[in-house]
């Protein structure tokens, strides 16, 4: 099987509200592939979608080429997290993943290994009703590699992660990409992306927004933009924008510069000049990128925040 | 790729990775109820009240005849009989036959005594003949009780009819006998089978029916018989539920044209009350009679030829079984209704995508467990129940080993098919306390409502044929026969369907419920 995650058109309606508007991507292997978009944008529903836990209206999900529903021992396939909460709190974590392992065929010696793998040791004896939120989301990853499944499917899985764990989530998810699987991340913040994902793909509104790679995306938000440091900056900008260009203040001593190649503005300013510290071309960060992106797409920024569905 | 690392689990040995899906989704299934501490501590809770509350029943039934209680005579197909006739016989040798002409069958009928007594020492006594007052002849192995015997008799309501060894009877036809209208009957004998033959005039015969008595001995008795079962009454209660008396009654029955065939000793006929009871001074109670005047022949008795329905039955050893169904019904409610409750059904479906595959699978687990503890309970209380009826000088009416099988199997088949319909009940709701409560209407609440005396019962019959109750059918360990007068009634312990027919309903329900539910489960998005 080719580690692939195919989504072509998904169409899906709740009601009055288009959740899926022709989602269409491709997840390659090799490659962490940050799912992103502001809640609501239908991240959770394409998952579940691809999952085959919703019908999409229109549209055709593929894992590997097939549908979910249609693989067999489909944990050793696809490995998904999507509520770490999901479990029953009064069985040990280690039964929560025997059950799971017994349903593919797989036995007790798979359960310690990934026990072991994502350092859960022998707290997975314990009852996971009183699991902390970071115990849960190592539990839900180790339930997701118990098949040791070519393709990797996570829903916000730094959410409630210490600091630490966050880094160590990100480590890990790097790692699993190193060995050749296609790994899914979704999450409603970049930020949480920036150091993890090699490849992006931006959803809002229930539609991909952009599919790029990271790299691509902050170069194309980065194009044109110097930053400039000066002690007189309405001198700098008077005589910046009498030679054409777009000036913002950015801050008491700092202005971006749009419109103008690095080396005219230094010309510029040299000719009347004015004294400045710094010019230097402007490096988007993926956030900055991000909000560019989704600006039309975000629908009630403020009142939609719980319609993660 | 999946492949590649295959290598690393040792676990993935191929006779695993060969067995099919559904086996691993069962195991699966059975590894999330063994690994909830809870749900087992539950299970076997419902194991013991089970076996708790029937031993408990059971030791509060006393019975006491002061000295030794009177043997109950066994009939042939191993049930509890009550023999009692007046019988007028002798023996026959080998095959050969009997003819009589019946003229006359009357009956009287003792009411209760009027309190205070107008003159002491008077009994109401009214004639008549209760419905199943039977005289007739007889060929019968000996004068044991409870040995094989087949007579062609009339009855008080019933007409003509053949029965033998207790437990069968053919009809023959209709209509009573008078001096104006007598009937002819005759037995003949061939072997081990004895034919039942009627004429109105002795010339025209019919055939009745011919009963096969396995191990009929060569020398048997032939003659004439009369019996009266009391007489029953049963009263509807003034808030459901009935109440049945029995008031004594006794039939006579006029012969003439008696003639036999055969190699039949000379001599006189010889009366026998067979299993007359006697009073503390000796003299029998409530004797039958015979007279004898040229040709015509007077036999009088009390009594009946008919299996017992009356008296403890190896099921009322289970009354504990409803609290230990609705134990269960709980547990098999919360097995899916949790996993709503927490999400976690997301997780069943990914690992067992093909939805109705995988509620089977979750429906065969919880029905599989149900039935192994039910198995050990209803054992446990039968067996040990059992003891303790006997022990404290209960007649417990004896069944088959396959009857008792049957009950002891079927009471793990009814909690295993109840816990299966709680389980899709709880499907289709997803919320716990709603689905225990829709269960324990679907089942529970019918069968108390049918056995509870609240309701007539013709309402309680038909509760216990429509509703998943009708399982319960499958613990009446004596049937109810047509051709014995009884307060058949759920609150007795007789349903109205057969045992299997019973359960086979309830089993209905369960399928139906588990369809509806993988309907729903497909249907969803999870």
């Amino acid at each position: 099987m080719r580690a692939t995650i195919e989504v072509a058109g998904l169409r899906k309606r709740f009601g009055q509200t288009m959740a899926l508007d022709g989602m269409s991507f491709t997840v390659e292997p090799g490659q962490v592939t940050g799912f992103v978009g502001p809640n609501g944008a239908g991240k959770s529903t394409t998952m579940r979608v691809i999952l085959g836990l919703d019908a999409a209206d229109e549209g055709t999900a593929l894992v590997g080429g097939r549908p979910y529903t249609g693989l067999r021992d489909p944990l050793r396939h696809v490995g998904a997290l999507l509520d770490a909460a999901a479990l029953q709190p009064s069985r040990t974590g280690r039964n929560h993943l025997l059950w799971l392992a017994h349903s593919q065929g797989l036995g007790a010696r798979r359960v310690d290994e990934v026990i072991e793998r994502v350092g859960l040791g022998p707290a997975a004896g314990r009852r996971a009703g009183g699991f902390s939120l970071g115990m849960r989301q190592r539990l839900g990853i180790a339930a997701a590699l118990l098949g040791d499944p070519p393709v990797l499917m996570l829903d916000e899985p730094s959410n409630g992660l210490d600091p630490e764990g966050i880094v160590w989530m990100r480590g890990f998810l790097r790692a699993l990409a190193a060995q050749g699987r296609a790994v899914l991340v979704s999450s409603h913040l970049m930020s949480e992306l920036e150091d993890t994902a090699d490849h992006l793909v931006v959803v809002g509104r229930g539609r991909v927004v952009a599919d790029t790679s990271v790299a691509g995306l902050i170069a194309a938000a980065s194009t044109g933009r110097v930053a400039l440091r000066t002690t007189a900056p309405a001198e700098a900008m008077a005589a910046l924008a009498h030679a054409g260009a777009a000036v913002a203040a950015t801050g008491r001593d700092t202005l971006t510069v749009t419109g103008l190649a690095a080396e005219h503005v230094v010309a510029v300013l040299n000719r009347s000049a004015v004294p400045f510290s710094e010019v230097s071309a402007h490096r988007a960060t993926l956030e900055e990128a991000y909000m560019e992106l989704t600006r039309d797409a975000v629908e009630f920024r403020a009142a939609g925040q719980e319609a993660a569905r | 790729m999946s492949d590649r690392r295959r290598g690393d689990a040792p676990g993935l040995s191929t006779t695993v990775a060969h067995r099919s899906g559904f086996a691993r989704l069962l195991r699966a299934e059975w590894t999330k109820f063994r690994t909830v501490r809870g749900w087992v501590l539950a299970m076997a809770a419902a194991a013991l009240v089970t076996v708790l509350l029937g031993l408990l029943s059971a030791s509060g039934s006393h019975t006491s005849c002061g000295g030794a209680c009177p043997a109950v005579p066994v009939g042939p197909g191993g049930e509890a009989v009550e023999d009692k006739f007046y019988f007028v016989h002798r023996p026959l040798n080998g095959d050969g036959s009997i003819t009589v002409r019946v003229t006359s069958m009357t009956g009287q009928i003792r009411l209760p005594d009027l309190t205070p007594t107008p003159t002491p020492g008077t009994r109401r006594v009214v004639s008549g003949l209760v419905p199943w007052a039977k005289a007739g002849v007889m060929i019968k192995e000996s004068m044991k009780q409870g040995s094989t015997y087949a007579a062609v008799m009339v009855t008080g309501a019933h007409g003509v009819r053949m029965q033998h060894d207790f437990t069968q009877d053919v009809a023959g036809r209709p209509g009573g006998v008078s001096q104006r209208s007598p009937r002819w009957l005759r037995l003949t004998r061939s072997g081990e089978d004895l034919t039942g033959y009627e004429s109105t005039d002795g010339r025209q015969w019919t055939r009745v029916g011919t009963a096969h008595l396995a191990g009929l001995p060569d020398a048997v008795q032939v003659g004439l018989f009369a019996a009266s079962p009391g007489d029953l009454t049963v009263t509807p209660g003034d808030f459901g539920g009935s109440s049945a008396a029995s008031r004594f009654a006794e039939a006579t029955a006029v012969f003439d044209q008696v003639s036999l065939e055969g190699s039949v000793a000379d001599g006189v006929w010889r009366p026998d009350d067979v299993g007359v009871t006697l009073d503390p001074d000796g003299s029998a109670h409530h004797p039958g009679g015979f007279k004898e005047s040229g040709d015509t022949y007077t036999v009088a008795g009390v009594g009946d030829i008919a299996p017992l329905s009356d008296g403890p039955q190896i099921e009322n050893t289970l009354t504990g079984l409803l609290t230990g169904l609705i134990v269960v019904i709980v547990v098999a409610v919360m097995f899916i209704t949790t996993e709503y409750r927490r999400g976690l059904i997301r997780t069943t479906l990914l690992a067992g995508p093909r939805r109705g595959r995988t509620l089977v699978a979750k429906a065969l687990a919880i029905g599989a467990v149900t039935f192994v503890t039910g198995l050990a309970a209803a054992t446990a209380a039968v067996t040990l129940g059992k003891g303790i009826l006997v022990a404290n000088g209960n007649y417990v009416l004896p069944v088959a080993p396959f009857t008792e099988l049957r009950v002891i199997a079927g009471t793990a088949a009814l909690l295993a098919a109840a816990a299966v319909l709680a389980l899709a009940v709880g499907t289709l709701f997803r919320r716990s306390v709603a689905a225990v409560i829709t269960a324990i209407v679907l089942i529970v609440v019918p069968y108390i409502l049918a056995t509870a005396s609240v309701l007539p019962a013709g309402a309680a019959q038909w509760l216990m044929r429509l509703t998943p109750a009708a399982g319960f059918a499958i613990q009446q360990s004596i049937p109810a026969y047509a051709h014995v007068l009884g307060n058949y009634t759920p609150s007795g312990g007789y349903y109205p369907l057969a045992p299997w027919a019973g359960l086979a309903v309830l089993c209905g329900y369960a399928v139906l419920a588990l369809g509806l539910a993988v309907f729903q489960l497909r249907r969803r998005d999870a």
